[in-house]
């Protein structure tokens, strides 16, 4: 990994930023002015397959997404951890490694027990 | 010396935008035609010969179809969740380089927008992003089964994210940089990382499909439980934004496959031939964009191919098989480079 990186380096990506914000709100605008307006009370209502509409969507919803929305966050911040590590595998060396490994072992018995306790067992 | 880069830079990001959508555009076309020939139909033939203007026909429609947008929904947000999916799917593609750096006596242009040290995390990073789009327009729709179809495809997408993450770094301890551009001059002739890491490649690019909302994996859109999915309350040009972002997105997936596992511009032999610089960039690239259009042409083949999984069995997939997989690569990945001395 080359270590002299600076900031003029993420400067195309705020170009890139900028090419692509002004083809979305242009585009966003152009579609907003072409096109016909009309509107009536049923086309304006929520679409549920042509039978009268039920309610609202702000209800409750399955708790195992948010399961699913923890144990990404929990488990994604232990894979950023390897990234440093795996960037410097080789000048590490075989303690590195070790190391590693026995953190991965901790991740892992995290991941069986999670599955043990049929958090992701979708039925 | 600034202004130049700053201008050959902005040139050089336009350029790739242009790409991604003209690629973007007609990968639409040829889905249909794909689809047809596997079907055994002809598939759209009447806009221009053989029906190669049909995308153009397609996104004036966008254009000029009625916005409608539900009572019940939050305006702003409805507007900003198309809008992110867009702005996310043509970001993506600046870190990804196109063709070898042109080198001419003094004169140096990297075809790549940005030559970041971090590539890798930077397209984790944006990638990420890419589920609030869905999330936002699908719970802004105030539609039962567009936020059934948001939920689904924003918890499918964060749980192979896991896996991809995860496939990488077996990726990254072999080349030892997050640097895309270094990743892909490392695999010069033959020396592609799909060669010695096959097992990270097959799990990256099954993620890729996941992420992608791709057949088998495209349940989010699932028409016979979910009518649209997160896009049922979408039309006009906000629907033409999701639509075109999942191409756009299959292209730019089919970019990074080649480059992280496929060698990038990288061909065996040819450049012993060719030694023109300008040339050299040209060929480059044709090879890139070979790689990458037949990656898309996968992503279409699997999907007139398999059928849909059941959402049990996608998120029995992405847990409890590509994770346990990839983890099982990283130490055979640390263990083999041991053996070998690399470390």
């Amino acid at each position: 990994m080359n270590a002299e990186s600076n900031a003029l380096d993420f400067l195309p990506i705020f170009l890139t930023f900028l090419v692509a914000a002004g083809f979305v709100v242009t585009t966003m605008f152009v579609t907003h002015i072409l096109g016909p307006k009309r509107h009536t009370k049923i086309k304006d209502d929520t679409f549920e397959c042509g039978i009268e509409v039920q309610g609202n969507a702000r209800n409750p919803f399955s708790i195992k997404y948010f399961l699913v929305a923890i144990l990404f966050v929990l488990f994604d911040v232990e894979v950023i951890f390897m990234y440093p590590w795996a960037v410097n595998f080789k000048q590490l060396g075989a303690l590195g490694m070790v190391e590693m490994f026995t953190f991965m072992a901790i991740f892992v018995l995290g991941f069986i027990y999670i599955i043990k306790k049929g958090a992701l067992d979708w039925d | 010396m600034e202004s130049s880069f700053i201008i050959g830079k902005f040139i050089l990001a336009a350029c790739v935008f242009g790409l991604s959508l003209f690629v973007a555009m007609y990968s639409t076309y040829f889905e249909r035609k794909i689809a047809a020939f596997l079907q055994d139909r002809l598939g759209p033939n009447r806009a221009g010969p053989f029906g190669i203007l049909q995308p153009l026909a397609d996104g004036v429609k966008m254009f000029m179809k009625e916005e409608i947008t539900p009572i019940v929904s939050n305006k702003w947000l409805f507007i900003f969740g198309p809008s992110l999916a867009m702005l996310t799917a043509l970001m993506t593609g600046a870190v990804i380089p196109w063709a070898p750096t042109y080198v001419n006596g003094d004169t140096y242009f990297p075809l790549q927008v940005a030559d970041i040290n971090i590539g890798v995390l930077y397209l984790f990073g944006v990638v990420s992003i890419g589920v609030y789009g869905i999330m936002i327009g699908g719970w802004a729709s105030n539609n039962k089964y567009s936020l059934m179809g948001a939920l689904r495809a924003s918890s499918q997408m964060i749980s192979y994210e896991l896996a991809m993450g995860l496939s990488i770094i077996a990726l990254v301890m072999m080349t030892g940089t997050l640097s895309v551009r270094e990743i892909a001059s490392q695999q010069i002739g033959w020396h592609w990382n799909v060669l010695y890491q096959p097992l990270a490649c097959l799990i990256f690019i099954i993620c890729a499909f996941a992420e992608t909302n791709r057949a088998p994996f495209d349940l989010p859109e699932c028409e016979t439980e979910l009518v649209g999915g997160y896009h049922t309350e979408y039309s006009s040009m906000k629907l033409g934004f999701y639509l075109f972002a999942e191409y756009i997105n299959m292209f730019i997936s089919s970019a990074v496959i080649s480059t992280l596992f496929f060698g990038g511009y990288n061909f065996p032999l040819i450049y012993n031939y060719v030694t023109d610089p300008f040339w050299v960039s040209v060929v480059g690239f044709a090879v890139m964009m070979s790689k990458t259009l037949f990656f898309i042409f996968l992503f279409m083949w699997v999907r007139w191919t398999l059928p849909r999984f059941r959402y049990d069995q996608l998120m029995h997939l992405g847990w409890k098989v590509l994770i346990p997989l990839s983890i099982i690569n990283i130490v055979l990945t640390g263990i083999g480079m041991w053996l070998t001395d690399k470390i």
